[in-house]
């Protein structure tokens, strides 16, 4: 499985911001290694951030998108200690997800 | 045949019931751009793909470097003043494949996004919003000093 994202959700007024920080290659398929051969595009293709199972983002994304992907976005209608759980699933299929509180 | 028209007209009605009920709002009913539309390699392409071509507006802002050192990582940022935004694309009018991102955004979530993208070379980044149906647009010229798509 791929390593964590590095989520940080933070309450001000009634908007929750939340910053992300996943750990992706973002191969978009179009680069060649040394013998010059294309080097296959592996990366994230759709991302999903919900909270109390409602979803408050959901995202497409491309190779365009740089490696480790940041992602920051703001919701209102949430409260400190809610659970905001990001989940994001790749061209390939591989898929994580992480949460965090709302702090 | 009667029982299949049938069937498709109760399917329809079904569904248009739901939709004006509001348990599948409009915007889920039509997607957003599928994912093929992901690959075409222009920015008129791309803005087909989306549905059209949107209205300048002021409301819509492109937040990116003027200048970015690393191709490879250039933050940008969206933000719609306009009610009820529901889709943000980014495009890189000048990559390979320009539309870099799509974000659907729900009741309740901001229109403001950021995210880094990859640029090939100095280019307009463009924002396109959808809000209330309608397509909108902003632009930014952002420089890179080193490309970062790697070609």
């Amino acid at each position: 499985m791929a390593d964590p994202m590095r989520i940080r959700a933070a309450l001000a007024g009634d908007e929750t911001t939340v910053r992300v920080l996943m750990a992706h290659i973002m191969e978009p398929g179009t680069r060649r290694d040394a013998a010059g051969a294309l080097i296959p595009a592996h990366f994230i293709q759709d991302v999903d951030a919900s909270h109390n199972g409602k979803s408050v983002l959901k995202a497409m994304w491309t190779g365009a998108v740089s490696q480790n992907p940041f992602l920051s976005f703001k919701f209102k209608g949430a409260a400190k200690g809610d659970k905001v759980v990001v989940k994001w699933v790749d061209n390939k299929g591989d898929t994580r997800t992480d949460e965090a509180t709302i702090a | 045949m009667k029982s299949t028209r049938r069937s498709a007209l109760k399917a329809t009605g079904a569904f248009a019931t739901l939709i004006s009920l509001g348990l599948v709002t409009q915007s889920q009913a039509q997607a957003a751009v599928d994912r093929a539309s992901f690959s075409v390699k222009t920015l008129d392409d791309a803005l087909k793909a989306i549905g059209g071509k949107p209205a300048n507006s002021d409301q819509v802002t492109v937040v990116s470097p003027d200048i970015a050192e690393n191709g490879a990582v250039v933050p940008v940022g969206v933000t719609s003043k306009l009610p009820n935004t529901t889709e943000i694309y980014i495009i890189i009018e000048k990559n390979p494949t320009p539309l870099a991102a799509a974000f659907m955004i729900p009741v309740g979530t901001a229109a403001d996004v950021q995210t880094r993208v990859k640029m090939g070379q100095s280019t307009n980044v463009v924002a396109v919003v959808k809000a209330d149906g309608k397509l909108f647009s902003a632009t930014k010229e952002t420089k890179v000093t080193l490309g970062g798509c790697g070609g």
